[in-house]
């Protein structure tokens, strides 16, 4: 058993943690950093600085009767070689005979640099659903089409329904409720074909896709499965946005995935019309304006 | 057959303490929810009286004892019965070909026909006269002998039950395993009953409702879940018959009948005695998009195999609370449970098999959400005093954050015990997170044992108050589901199939002219017969 002392020397009260060089490349929105700066900073337990986490897991191993020091001792060795240091295995719980449960408090020594963390910043603004309303009306001047659903044998709609039905997400109205979006929602275990026909027949300006099943990586097959029948089925200027979300994406996926956009886990719809109205309007606009050799059939100007 | 007529709710004697009759809820009032159900729910057994599905048919042909697939694993009832068709349709069923080409001598028995027909060799007719008759008979004494299969697992069943015992608490601690590899299922089911679960589900892969076969054999990889075969029950309930013997508790076995194959599985189930069996009125045309006749054609003659075989059913109610607010939508969990009921009892299930569905899904933030969670369960409790209700956890508000999870499912095992529900689902604190982990699964029945422990008897003292809210909230759920099947009655025709079609429940919009599996959908020509049909039928 650790040393519940070995912690005391940690203590570094109401100190910041050890400032590491600034950055240039920002992205901590603590208001103790100033704007644009990194800033490194350690777990908090109690103590500014202490360094202080908790992890649970179970090793196969017995911890009935003379087994339960060889368990601790184990599971102590597993949290030392995680990093923490000093380790407190505070609770050992044999599940039968085979299986033991630990849960473990220590130290780690490891020191986060914010200015090393890259997020994928929201590079649309933020709209309202009468703002949406707006900018579809007078950039697109017809409603924008979305046609969503679940492909491959995915059967929880969860996420394209919180996304898409009118009832929405986090107390956020879905994209039905956005009078100048149209959607189709083609619910579960829609095959990729079906898919595809089914945005061509709509005119779909943007297809829709969640993915919450996960096992076997099925989530990231399917995406790519579906991105390359679009690419197929369409030519490039004509493609709607392919756009995927779930609770085990990542955001820097797209490119690997072949998606125009990823959404990961508590995404608001709001957020999502946003990203339509930005990549769909602003930008076709942009480009309409910017270089007149980008013309598209859907062009703002049109 | 005869109208069962649907008991009114009154207090049940046998089990006093099970909270029935604490909302006080007017029998008027009750009886006339039930009526309603049932003048929804007539018009639709007739018609699936007078269809046949593939799925029926092949169900039948397994019955009659014909198991296995072709080299690609395509199942020989798939191949027999495409046989069949292709020569002279479903609609008169296909038993009087298949036996009739038995009788003639076309092949020794269903196997060999079955391969023959595979490649074409053998064309089936329609015989009429002297042939038509020894054709039923045969037919008729082959199928009947798999439907006394199922009863001698029924018996089985029933003495292990004796022998092993049920259970000494209420409720049942129901666990899923779901590996997606049957050998990884065993073990992990083990543990599971060894650590206190009493019914364990095996959840299927998520694509095989929609598969139109049942596949082949022991099956070791699945999405999210485990494939139903005939060989997986039966190594299941064998894994399980271990178990029960080594724990001195019969541990129950539950698999799915929904999708596309429900006549089929049904019957495998009751030939491998699993002990509970998945299986709602509309499930599958709302969440999975099968067609509405091909579901309720399938759905009946599943459970009359269900009731034949002492299988409970476990309803689907706490589907509709993943995709539609928990309290808005409360009057559509129990119009879906009265319609079950009424579909279940028709198709000749008793009152103990109805696992009627419910769950634990209201917005925690809600005030009062605890409070509205009571009423609800104490209503489905009150409404169905001798079913086996079954308690579902939360899962729409499981956010990742594990430690409010795991005291919502705290809350939700309280609720389970103060409203006396049958069979409780444990809830994962992981939920939405990763599928159960070891110790996740321990967590749970930690938390389970302790709320049994803590406040197992609490019901007794509980009493809401007679004009309290939690009185007034289940007298308000259902007013508005008698509106509710008043509105569907409202619709042309056959009112509940525009009701789905409208997307009265769910939000989903499901016309019967459209989904999946409605190709394999016939209606029944003068002369059908299904001996199957006929013998359970008349049970």
């Amino acid at each position: 058993m650790a040393e519940v002392s070995g912690l005391d020397r940690l203590d570094q009260p109401n100190q910041p943690a050890p400032g590491g060089e600034v950055s240039g490349r920002g992205v901590s929105t603590s208001s103790t950093s100033r704007p644009g700066e990194g800033r490194i900073v350690r777990p908090y337990g109690d103590t500014t600085g202490d360094g202080m986490v908790q992890v649970s897991f179970t090793l196969p191993i017995s911890s009935l009767g003379a087994q339960a020091k060889l368990a601790e001792g184990a599971a102590a060795q597993l949290a030392g070689k995680m990093g923490l240091d000093p380790a407190l295995v505070v609770h050992a719980k044999p599940m039968g005979p085979d299986f033991t449960f630990f849960v473990v408090y220590g130290r780690v020594s490891h020191l986060v640099d914010t200015s090393q963390v890259r997020v994928v910043e929201r590079d649309y603004p933020l709209l309202t659903p009468k703002e949406v309303n707006l900018a579809i009306r007078k950039g697109l001047r017809r409603r924008l089409v979305v046609v969503g659903g679940c492909i491959g044998t995915d059967a929880h709609t969860v996420g394209i329904d919180a996304i898409l039905n009118i009832k929405g997400f986090a107390g956020e109205k879905g994209l039905e409720y956005y009078r100048e979006l149209r959607v189709v929602n083609l619910g579960a275990q829609v095959a990729v074909p079906q898919l595809v026909e089914r945005a061509r027949a709509e005119q779909a300006d943007a297809v829709l896709v969640s993915q919450v099943v996960t096992q076997r990586d099925a989530h990231i097959f399917n995406t790519k499965e579906m991105s390359a029948a679009f690419r197929e089925a369409y030519p490039a200027q004509q493609r709607p946005l392919v756009i995927v979300g779930g609770p085990r994406f990542d955001e820097s996926m797209a490119d690997e995935l072949g998606v125009d956009r990823v959404f990961v886990r508590g995404t608001t719809p709001a957020e999502v019309a946003s990203y339509l109205v930005y990549a769909r309007v602003s930008l076709r606009d942009a480009s309409s304006l910017g270089s007149s050799g980008q013309a598209t059939s859907q062009g703002a100007g049109a | 057959m005869t109208e069962k007529v649907v008991s009114t709710g009154s207090p049940n004697r046998e089990r006093p303490t099970t909270g029935s009759g604490k909302l006080g809820l007017d029998p008027v009032t009750v009886r006339k929810a039930r009526g309603l159900a049932r003048r929804v729910g007539r018009p639709i057994v007739t018609m699936a009286q007078r269809h046949t599905t593939v799925s029926v048919e092949r169900a039948t042909l397994r019955l009659a004892g014909l198991q296995g697939g072709d080299a690609d694993g395509i199942p020989w009832v798939n191949r027999l019965l495409d046989a069949v068709r292709g020569d002279v349709g479903i609609e008169h069923g296909i038993a009087v070909p298949v036996w009739d080409a038995l009788v003639r001598g076309e092949a020794d028995n269903l196997s060999s026909l079955a391969q023959k027909a595979a490649v074409g060799s053998i064309r089936f007719r329609l015989p009429e006269g002297r042939d038509l008759t020894r054709a039923r008979a045969a037919a008729k004494k082959q199928v009947g002998a798999g439907v006394r299969r199922v009863d001698a697992r029924r018996r089985e069943r029933e003495r292990l039950v004796k022998r092993w015992g049920d259970p000494d608490h209420k409720p049942w601690v129901y666990l899923i395993v779901a590996t997606g590899d049957i050998y990884e299922d065993m073990p992990q089911a083990q543990q599971a009953a060894r650590e206190g679960a009493d019914v364990i589900a095996v959840i299927r892969s998520t694509g095989q409702s929609l598969l139109d076969y049942v596949p082949e054999g022991p099956t070791r990889e699945g999405f999210a879940g485990t494939y139903a075969t005939e060989e997986n029950f039966r190594l299941m309930r064998a894994t399980l018959d271990e178990s029960s013997a080594e724990l001195g508790r019969y541990v129950r076995l539950t698999n799915y009948a929904s999708g596309l194959c429900m006549p089929e599985i049904a019957s495998l189930a009751g030939l491998q005695r699993l002990d509970m069996m998945l299986n709602d009125s509309m499930y599958g045309i709302l969440f999975r998009d099968i067609n509405p006749i091909r579901t309720f054609v399938d759905q009946r003659f599943s459970r009359q195999v269900h009731a034949r075989a002492g299988i409970i059913i476990n309803t689907g109610e706490d589907n509709y609370l993943t995709t539609a607010d928990a309290v808005e939508a409360a009057h559509t969990v129990t119009t879906s449970q009265l319609l079950n009921e009424f579909f279940g009892k028709e198709a000749g299930l008793e009152d103990w098999q109805l696992g009627l569905g419910h769950a634990f899904e209201i917005e925690p933030s809600l005030p009062d959400s605890f409070r509205l969670e009571l009423a609800h369960a104490m209503l489905a409790r009150d409404l169905f005093p001798k079913a086996p209700l079954k308690w579902m956890p939360p899962t729409r508000h499981m956010t990742g954050d594990v430690f409010r999870g795991y005291l919502l499912d705290g809350f939700f095992n309280l609720a389970g015990a103060l409203t006396g529900q049958s069979i409780l689902l444990v809830g994962m604190m992981t939920e939405a997170v990763v599928t159960p982990w070891l110790s996740d699964r321990d967590l749970a029945l930690q938390n389970v044992r302790y709320v049994m422990n803590a406040a197992g008897n609490l019901h007794e003292d509980f009493r809401p108050a007679p004009d309290g809210f939690i009185a007034e909230r289940a007298r308000q759920v259902l007013g508005e589901s008698i509106e509710l099947l008043e509105r569907i009655l409202a619709h042309e025709g056959l009112g509940l199939l525009e009701a789905i079609a409208d997307g009265t429940f769910g939000l989903m919009k499901r016309p019967s002219d459209a989904g999946r599996g409605l190709d394999g959908v016939a209606r029944k020509a003068e002369g059908y017969y299904n001996p199957a049909s006929d013998i359970l039928e008349a049970t």
